[in-house]
């Protein structure tokens, strides 16, 4: 009796996929644009990293150092109508939907000027006013609520897309696969990015995920996915291109899986001890997406100074954000009170 | 001698029906698994089969009769071997007697008892209560039809969707199904499946999209077949809905309503049976409504749609089909936060909510007859509770009973006199006395369920232990 062929691969499905991306081509202004944007989110995290140190951030802190490609990448995308959710690693999406650094800072500090009037700390910051939707604290809280925010992009009609960022520790919680269940039924305006950064807390992708390959988790759903290189902030962009397509054609929700790495702890309270010093600092010297932009800008003409005058003016910016968090008073008691509801009763 | 063919309860609170159709007459043969007629009540129109094979002796309800009660005789069958014609020339008596004698008639229509005494289908029965029920938010000469509670729901509904094209409702078998429960009657038809979604059964994950949707600024009505299910999904009621506007200093919205029943139904044990009143009410950020009758449903979920609040709306399953006054007003809408004096008395307060709000009201009525004077306090809305209106009760008769169907453990009544003792100590002349079910999952079988249950006449003798009559 002969034996039925072994498939090695699973049948390749007979529906349509999104081309594989590419690398965006940036303008050198563009290209300067992500290099200090990149720059903006490592020196603020440095510097929150600090505050964190000398008492002055409380609670949990997680810094997005080694990540920044990935949100610079995919946001620089984005237009005006379309919103951004996230968990509690947040302070760098917010940076990029054009929140001020010391309304970020000034909230890590717990002060009455903070962007949620100190009531909200690290993991739990929202600007509607720039389509900023959380800073959720939950893990995986955001996909539910982002694909609810697809659902009123498409309610209202207003052409936007939600971006929804989790990591993969989120992968693996159940209401992550019913929102792709619905988003994909009801051909929602959202792209899934799920920031791999191979650990979930102190637990490695391979440790917790049957799956690993994080960019197949949409297709009992039919929902595609496209790995990324999630160091390169030109392949993020390049991706967040393919995807938006995708997506603003009505052809529902998309998976990016940005392979990534965070270089610091999982929170700042995190000593680390689950991965080598070696293996962190292997990422940081082959990998890391701001030295790699940097190379691009230098092969292209740009001189030490120039590149050094970005740095300064970043610096200023952050130091001042972190003086104003700093000096700034603390909310009022009386705030105690306020905003529990939004109408009296 | 034929089998006597009774009128179905088509659910556990179904008590009487429409016999819409025959679809068989008398002489017709039948087997197990014919329909032979079709019965609507207020929820749905069910098919009735055949159980026994046999021939349909005599017709004694005519198609389009309303008003059946459960257990009546509707048909009778002759079974194999039977004289179908004998049996239908020996049925006619009762009907031919009743002819002369009226109160035959009532007792041939009267149904044979066949359920047991269910704790469920107690505090149904006493819910039902009759009274005289004051109502200052009614102005004078309004004139009030008869609606059930479902339709009330379904009303306030279809108003504020008209009204708002924010809202829309979703949740399982909300459009095409009509509702679990037929609160959604009618909604898809008129709004069409933009606005009346169905879900996949996914609680966690529809709480979440519906929350989601509200913070991008549209007005969601989740709806949970039961609130046994939002347990799936408390974390985005608590921990997404509630939190955001205080997380986010003031700037992030969460108007949504989670609606659907809670509490006690009959007979489906203890993980269908539960009142969530007492969680939801501890959380800060959320409004917790729980009314008791159509007018209070329909005058607070209308507010609760038009908050900018996220709102948990309890139901209760037992009261959708029952009827009760509505105002006929363009707009009838309650303000959230304020409990209702439903009997003025001057002896004791019970202060309840929801189903026992019934309960209270009928043994306010027995206690009357025993010469004590009760008044009965509404909360309707448990979280902001309505501290002012208890209180002033309590310094009117210094003397309370709460009444909760609910576990008495961390419970509103909790709360209710850990209210009296720190706020209405010097009004007190007797401790308060809490009266809820038993501490313990509801169990199945009829005879436990109804001990563990709340009754009247638990309720009774506590306003007999705080007037000290007992």
């Amino acid at each position: 009796m002969a034996k039925a062929p072994r498939t090695v691969e699973p049948p390749k499905p007979n529906r349509e996929r999104p081309a594989e991306p590419s690398a965006y081509a940036a303008t050198q202004d563009e290209l300067v644009r992500f290099y200090k944007d990149m720059l903006l989110i490592r020196r603020f995290e440095e510097k929150a990293g600090q505050l964190y140190g000398l008492g002055l951030i409380g609670g949990f802190c997680h810094l997005y150092i080694g990540q920044e490609a990935v949100a610079v990448g995919l946001q620089s995308a984005l237009s005006d109508k379309d919103s951004v959710i996230t968990g509690y690693r947040d302070h760098g999406h917010m940076l990029l939907c054009g929140i001020p650094p010391q309304d970020v800072m000034a909230e890590l500090t717990g002060r009455q000027a903070g962007i949620s009037k100190g009531k909200g700390g690290s993991m739990h910051m929202f600007s509607v006013e720039h389509k900023f939707y959380g800073g959720h604290g939950i893990v995986g809280a955001q996909v539910s609520l982002g694909t609810g925010l697809a659902f009123s992009h498409k309610y209202a009609e207003d052409g936007g897309v939600c971006l929804a960022y989790f990591g993969d520790g989120a992968s693996n919680q159940g209401q992550v696969y019913e929102s792709f269940n619905m988003a994909e039924l009801w051909k929602l305006p959202i792209i899934y990015v799920i920031e791999n950064n191979q650990y979930a807390m102190g637990t490695s992708v391979n440790r917790s995920s049957a799956e690993d390959q994080l960019y197949r988790r949409g297709e009992s759903f039919r929902i595609p996915g496209i790995q990324v290189d999630g160091m390169d902030v030109l392949a993020c962009r390049g991706a967040a291109e393919e995807a938006l397509a995708w997506v603003r054609a009505g052809k529902g929700p998309i998976i990016l899986e940005m392979k990534t790495y965070r270089y610091r702890g999982h929170s700042m309270s995190d000593p680390a001890k689950y991965r080598s010093r070696d293996e962190v600092q292997a990422v940081r010297d082959k990998s890391d997406p701001i030295e790699h932009v940097k190379k691009m800008l230098q092969e292209a003409g740009m001189t030490d100074d120039e590149l050094k005058s970005f740095d300064q003016e970043i610096r200023k910016t952050v130091n001042e954000a972190a003086d104003f968090a700093e000096q700034t008073p603390e909310p009022d008691e009386t705030e105690l009170y306020t905003d529990v509801l939004v109408e009296s009763y | 001698m034929g089998i006597e063919i009774k009128m179905p309860a088509l659910s556990p609170t179904m008590e009487e029906g429409t016999l819409a159709k025959w679809l068989i007459k008398e002489g017709d043969e039948v087997k197990s698994g014919d329909i032979m007629a079709e019965i609507e009540t207020d929820k749905a129109t069910m098919e009735f089969e055949a159980v026994d094979e046999g021939i349909v002796g005599k017709i004694l309800v005519a198609e389009g009769t309303d008003n059946v009660k459960v257990g009546t005789v509707i048909m009778t069958l002759a079974g194999e071997g039977d004289d179908a014609t004998a049996s239908i020339e020996r049925q006619p008596e009762p009907a031919a007697q009743a002819g002369k004698d009226d109160t035959l008639v009532e007792k041939a229509a009267e149904p044979v008892p066949h359920k047991v005494e269910t704790g469920a289908r107690q505090i149904f029965e006493a819910a039902k209560h009759d009274a005289e029920v004051t109502d200052p938010d009614v102005p004078a000469g309004t004139e009030m039809v008869k609606i059930t509670l479902r339709e009330a729901l379904r009303d306030a509904m279809a108003e504020e969707m008209r009204a708002d094209e924010r809202v829309f409702v979703m949740g399982e078998e909300v459009a095409q199904y009509q509702g679990a429960y037929k609160v959604t009657q009618g909604l898809l038809d008129e709004f069409g499946d933009k606005r009346v979604i169905d879900t996949p059964i996914t609680e966690y994950g529809f709480a979440g999209v519906g929350t989601g949707a509200a913070m991008g600024g549209l007005r969601p009505i989740v709806e949970f077949m039961t609130f046994n299910f939002a347990m799936q999904a408390i974390d985005h009621i608590v921990n997404s809905a509630a939190k955001t506007n205080y997380m986010s200093g003031g700037q992030m919205r969460c108007p949504i309503v989670f609606r659907g029943p809670n509490g006690a139904a009959s007979r489906v044990g203890a993980q269908h049976s539960q009142n969530y009143a007492p969680w939801y009410a501890s959380v800060p950020g959320l409004i917790v409504i729980a009314p008791y009758d159509a007018a209070d449903a329909k005058g607070l979920l209308k507010a609760a749609i038009r908050s900018q609040d996220p709102v948990v709306f309890l139901e209760n399953e037992l009261l959708y089909g029952r009827t009760f006054e509505v105002p006929k007003l363009d707009d009838w809408v309650l303000p959230i936060g304020k409990a209702r004096v439903m009997r003025e008395g001057s002896d004791v307060t019970i202060v309840s909510y929801s189903i026992g709000v019934g309960l209270a009201l009928e043994a306010a009525a027995k206690l009357a007859e025993e010469g004590i004077d009760v008044e009965v306090v509404d909360l309707r809305t448990l979280r902001p509770l309505d501290k002012a209106t208890v209180l002033k009760s309590l310094a009117k008769t210094n003397r309370m009973v709460v009444a909760e169907e609910g576990w008495p453990t961390c419970s509103i009544a909790s709360e209710i006199v850990a209210i009296c003792m720190e706020e209405g100590f010097d009004d007190l002349d007797a401790p308060v006395i809490r009266v809820a079910n038993e501490d313990v999952p509801m169990p199945y079988a009829a005879n436990l369920e109804k001990q563990a249950l709340i009754s009247s006449d638990k309720i009774v003798a506590a306003v007999k232990k705080v007037t000290y009559r007992s």
